[in-house]
C-alpha cells in the first residue's frame, strides 16, 4: 500500500472541494427536505475524506480515526433526529417541500 | 495510484447521481454506494477502525433511516416524478458543468504541494488514543447519542399521541 504522497495531496486537493460543491450545492438548490439531507451527508462525507487524508499523510493516523468516529457518530445522531423532524413536518403539512412551510410561528 | 483516482472518481459520480437522480430511494442508494466507496477508500489509507464504522453505520444504519423516512412521506405517482425530474434537472443543470470547470482548472494550474509530515504520535495505536486521551470525548459521544435517542422518542411518542 504505497501511495505516493505528493500526488495523493494532488487529488485532495481536487476531490474533496468537489464533494464540498456537490454537497453544498445540493442544500442550497432543492426544495425537498430529504434531498437536503443528502446533501448535508455529502458534506459530511467530504469532511471524513479530508480527515482521513490528514491523518495519513501526517502519519497522525491514530489521531484521526477517533475523530472520524466521533465525527460518525455525530452524523447519525443528526441524521436521526432530522429524519424525526422530517417526518413530522410531513405528518402536518403533507408534504415535504420546504416552501409549504407557511404555518411556521415565529 | 490508479485504483485511488478511480476510487474518487466513483465518489464523486455516485454523489452527483445522488443529487441528480429523480427518485428518492435511488439517491438514497447512490448515497450508500457513496459511503461504501468512502469505506474502501479508508481501508486503503490503513483506517481500518474508521472504515468499519463507516461501512456498518453509514452504508448501513443511515441508508435503513433513509429508506424507512422515504417509505413513511407520501410516495410520488409516476406523472409527478417525471415532472419533479423535469423541475430538478432545469435547476441542477449546471452542477455537472460547475465540476467540469472546477476539474478543468484545476487541470490548468500547478497546485503547489510543500507539506511536511509531523509525526508526534507516540502512542502504539488508535485504540490506545481513544481509551487513553479522549474519554472526554467518548463521555461527549454518550451523550449525543442519548440526546439524538431522546429527540426521536419525543418525536415518536408525540406522533402516536396524536
Amino acid at each position: 500500500m504505497a501511495i505516493d504522497n505528493a500526488a495523493l495531496m494532488k487529488l485532495i486537493l481536487i476531490f474533496v472541494p468537489l464533494l464540498f460543491i456537490i454537497g453544498f450545492f445540493c442544500i442550497i438548490i432543492t426544495h425537498n427536505m430529504i434531498r437536503a439531507l443528502i446533501g448535508l451527508e455529502i458534506l459530511t462525507k467530504a469532511v471524513t475524506l479530508l480527515l482521513v487524508f490528514a491523518g495519513y499523510i501526517t502519519g497522525n493516523m491514530p489521531f484521526a480515526q477517533p475523530l472520524v468516529i466521533t465525527l460518525i457518530i455525530i452524523e447519525v445522531v443528526i441524521i436521526a433526529v432530522t429524519a424525526g423532524v422530517i417526518l413530522n413536518v410531513f405528518k402536518h403539512n403533507k408534504s415535504l417541500d420546504v416552501r409549504n412551510l407557511r404555518t411556521l410561528k415565529g | 495510484m490508479y485504483i485511488d483516482l478511480v476510487l474518487l472518481s466513483l465518489l464523486t459520480f455516485f454523489s452527483i447521481w445522488a443529487v441528480m437522480r429523480g427518485t428518492l430511494l435511488r439517491a438514497a442508494i447512490a448515497l450508500a454506494l457513496v459511503s461504501i466507496i468512502l469505506s474502501i477508500i479508508m481501508f486503503r489509507l490503513g483506517s481500518a477502525l474508521a472504515a468499519v464504522f463507516e461501512l456498518s453505520v453509514c452504508a448501513g444504519f443511515i441508508t435503513v433511516l433513509f429508506m424507512s423516512v422515504i417509505s413513511l412521506t407520501k410516495p410520488m405517482n409516476y406523472v409527478e416524478t417525471m415532472e419533479m425530474t423535469k423541475g430538478r434537472i432545469k435547476r441542477f443543470w449546471y452542477l455537472p458543468v460547475i465540476v467540469l470547470l472546477f476539474l478543468a482548472g484545476l487541470f490548468f494550474l500547478n497546485i503547489p504541494v510543500h507539506f511536511k509530515a509531523q509525526n508526534i504520535v507516540s502512542l502504539a495505536n488508535e485504540r490506545a488514543v481513544l481509551w487513553n486521551l479522549r474519554q472526554f470525548d467518548l463521555f461527549g459521544q454518550v451523550v449525543v447519542l442519548l440526546l439524538g435517542v431522546f429527540g426521536i422518542v419525543i418525536l415518536i411518542k408525540s406522533r402516536f399521541e396524536e
